[in-house]
């Protein structure tokens, strides 16, 4: 509705956040900054929520594809290459294909994520934290993202890494299929992630191999489920105010 | 078998029976109003006094909490103990998890406000602060967030770290039988709570600070009650100094317990006076200013006994510093508005109290009603639907009273956030109990984790 159009308002006063413009910006003023169009997580259709014919304003019809922002490509600005060129450099030195391990960089919002493949995360989080140039010693824990349409890349781990010596933030994103749910636990190098990779096993199902005891954390030990995926029922009951029934929350109009 | 307390414990009813029963050589019986009384000897009772008289080796596992007066809220802390020694202690969350990030997912972004003002409920501003700075990102108006919504926000912000101080300075005190600082702590906070009530109508769970700016503008009268505030507090906060920071006995209680340096806080994470006691001056408002502290005076304390006593020492500073922010924010009060201009994003609707005790303004229901079909439509859908967010993920991070507040917050284009994740510096910092007690005395345990500081609220979310 209003975001393209307020993104791309924004753009001729603060250019820098030419990031935030999504990739279809009719205009093209500024250099493409995307290699791709995104990452298509799902697929919208409707506008009011009712899947079974229900809706009868004409909105019923709408196809919406959602992206999230595509891979940037040089220069990223602010600290961000400075950063991506010493983590490469790292990798290399460790024998290691930056271009392997390093699936996806984007530069969004002002923030930089790397895409990391799973396999080789606590490799690449002990080179964040141990190289000079780089030092993120301090690792904000991490959160469970679930997106169910996006096949074969369904749970994502996101880790933000703060150095404390250069005064800088980067964000880690790594992804595991549904059928596949592991992804190597970087306890050993960031100890503070004990109980966070606990909350999200407990949340999102991702099994963190590595991790000294993955038990939940918060809900029952005998819980059935994991209860942040997005299949899984908020639940709730109907309640009555002002002599209207009010359904569950899960169950109301949603507009997306 | 049988023991006296069982026994005793028999209903009258049952009385008869146990007269009749034959009599046991190692219980004899007699006759009580309550009914038969048997004291229990022989069998291998002698055996069970004399191991446990000598079970010195033996592991004994204490569970202190989740009910307990100092355990901060419903926090279980399961002890090993040797004697008065701990020798392992770990933590026993989620007593207090309410889903408040899933439920997330089934409201409107402004909706969101709502839910997580009562995660840490002690530190309320800080929640929404940082989860409308997220959403603010998303939504690419950072810049456009009026001045005048930034410095209540700052302000509102500095009065919620006095109070949060406060609460953790006075239930600290108490765990140690220290009541008075617990009075003293509990009459200042008071002084803050009437300024929320004032601001925002509330005293806790305000919802005040919303996506774009502010749920409403300062009320008449803000200004010079927070003036009067500045005076009272000023008067009131050397008292801690006073009854504390010499005090022989307090300083014996908190000095060289709960120890944790810098190296251990780096690799536990923990952040704000448990990391500042390390004598590293990291604070967010200095390192990535947000909201324009970059434009406030304020100095970062920092001790370098890695103690307890060290973190008692910091929040009364950080306390005199906050009311020194206060100060350069009640100066900077311009008039202007309190929500960015744009009306997709901005609720139509001036809130003020309606004969009916809602919270519609009559002039702007008049106005909808009456004069603009458009506007109607508009606000009804701005409140039912809500506003679009672009897809994208960012993540905001303030600098609570308790260490790096996290909101990560991913939209996948909809009205409502795809996901939205609270690093909360409580559960990160409450990981650090372990290191900081095993080795220690039980008593000693009290003391550190009230030096943490942990909101079960905000722990478990």
């Amino acid at each position: 509705m209003s975001a393209d159009k307020r993104a791309g308002e924004d753009r001729p006063k603060s250019p820098d956040k030419a990031a935030d413009a999504p990739e279809e910006n009719p205009e093209g003023a500024l250099p493409a900054q995307r290699e791709d169009l995104g990452e298509v997580i799902a697929v919208r259709r409707g506008m009011f929520g009712p899947r079974d014919g229900g809706d009868t304003t004409g909105y019923g019809g709408l196809v919406r594809t959602v992206r999230l922002p595509g891979g940037s490509s040089r220069p990223y600005g602010s600290y961000f290459d400075e950063v991506a060129d010493e983590l490469e450099g790292a990798l290399e030195e460790q024998g290691l294909d930056p271009e392997a391990v390093i699936e996806k960089t984007v530069v969004d919002r002002d923030e930089l994520t790397f895409h990391i493949s799973r396999e080789h995360l606590p490799a690449v989080c002990r080179t964040l934290r141990d190289d000079p140039a780089l030092r993120f010693e301090y690792c904000t824990g991490v959160s469970g993202v679930h997106f169910p349409e996006d096949k074969g890349r369904e749970l994502r781990a996101v880790y933000h890494l703060r150095s404390l010596t250069h005064n800088r933030i980067i964000r880690l994103e790594v992804s595991a299929p549904d059928a596949d749910p592991h992804i190597p636990s970087v306890v050993e190098v960031y100890p503070t992630n004990d109980w966070h990779e606990r909350e999200t096993y407990d949340f999102f199902g991702i099994i963190f191999d590595g991790h000294p005891a993955l038990t939940r954390i918060m809900m029952p030990d005998d819980w059935q489920g994991f209860p942040q995926r997005k299949d899984y029922p908020l639940g709730g009951i109907p309640v009555e105010y002002k002599g209207a029934q009010i359904p569950a929350p899960d169950q109301r109009r949603s507009y997306s | 078998m049988s023991t006296p307390q069982d026994t005793t414990q028999d209903s009258p009813q049952d009385a008869p029976q146990n007269t009749a029963a034959p009599a046991d050589e190692f219980a004899t019986g007699r006759e009580t109003t309550e009914g038969t009384v048997y004291t229990v000897s022989g069998g291998d009772w002698g055996e069970v006094a004399e191991a446990a008289a000598k079970s010195d080796d033996e592991k004994i596992i204490v569970n202190m909490g989740p009910q307990h007066p100092s355990t901060h809220g419903v926090l279980r802390l399961i002890l090993e103990i040797d004697g008065e020694t701990v020798t392992e202690a770990r933590c026993g969350i989620g007593y207090l998890h309410t889903g408040i990030e899933k439920n997330l997912e089934y409201r409107t972004w402004t909706q969101g406000t709502t839910f997580v003002t009562r995660m840490d409920y002690l530190t309320p501003f800080f929640n929404e602060t940082a989860y409308c700075l997220a959403v603010e990102k998303l939504l690419g108006i950072t810049d456009d967030v009026p001045d005048r919504a930034s410095v209540i926000r700052v302000l509102l912000m500095e009065l919620n770290r006095i109070s949060s101080h406060l609460v953790a300075i006075a239930t600290g005190g108490m765990e140690l039988g220290a009541t008075t600082v617990m009075i003293y702590g509990f009459r200042d906070r008071e002084h803050v709570l009437d300024l929320f009530e004032l601001i925002t109508g509330l005293r806790m769970n305000h919802a005040f600070v919303r996506p774009g700016g502010l749920a409403q503008d300062l009320p008449p009268g803000t200004v010079d009650a927070l003036r009067e505030f500045i005076r009272k507090m000023n008067r009131n906060l050397p008292e801690y100094d006073k009854l504390c920071t010499g005090n022989p006995v307090f300083k014996a209680r908190l000095e060289d317990i709960g120890y944790l340096d810098l190296a251990g806080c780096m690799a536990l994470g923990a952040t704000g006076p448990i990391l500042r006691s390390t004598g590293l001056p990291h604070d967010l408002r200095k390192a990535q200013p947000y909201c324009g502290y970059e434009d406030y005076e304020f100095d970062v304390p920092t001790t370098d006994t890695c103690d307890s006593f060290g973190r008692f020492l910091i929040r009364v500073e950080e306390m005199r510093q906050s009311l020194r922010i206060i100060e350069q924010c009640v100066d900077r009060l311009e008039p202007g508005p309190v929500m960015v201009a744009d009306k997709k994003i901005a609720w139509p609707a001036q809130l003020a109290l309606g004969p009916d005790g809602l919270g519609n303004s009559l002039d702007h229901i008049r106005n909808i009603m009456g004069t603009s079909m458009e506007a109607l439509i508009h606000h009804f859908k701005l409140v039912t639907e809500g506003f679009r967010v672009p897809p994208g993920q960012a993540y905001s991070a303030v600098e609570s009273p308790k260490g790096e507040l996290g909101v990560h917050v991913v939209s996948d284009g909809g009205t409502r956030p795809s996901r939205v994740h609270f690093r909360d510096p409580s559960f990160t910092n409450l990981q650090s109990m372990a290191a900081m007690c095993e080795g220690g005395m039980i008593a000693d345990v009290i003391v550190a984790v009230a030096s943490i500081d942990p909101v079960m609220g905000g722990v478990d979310r």
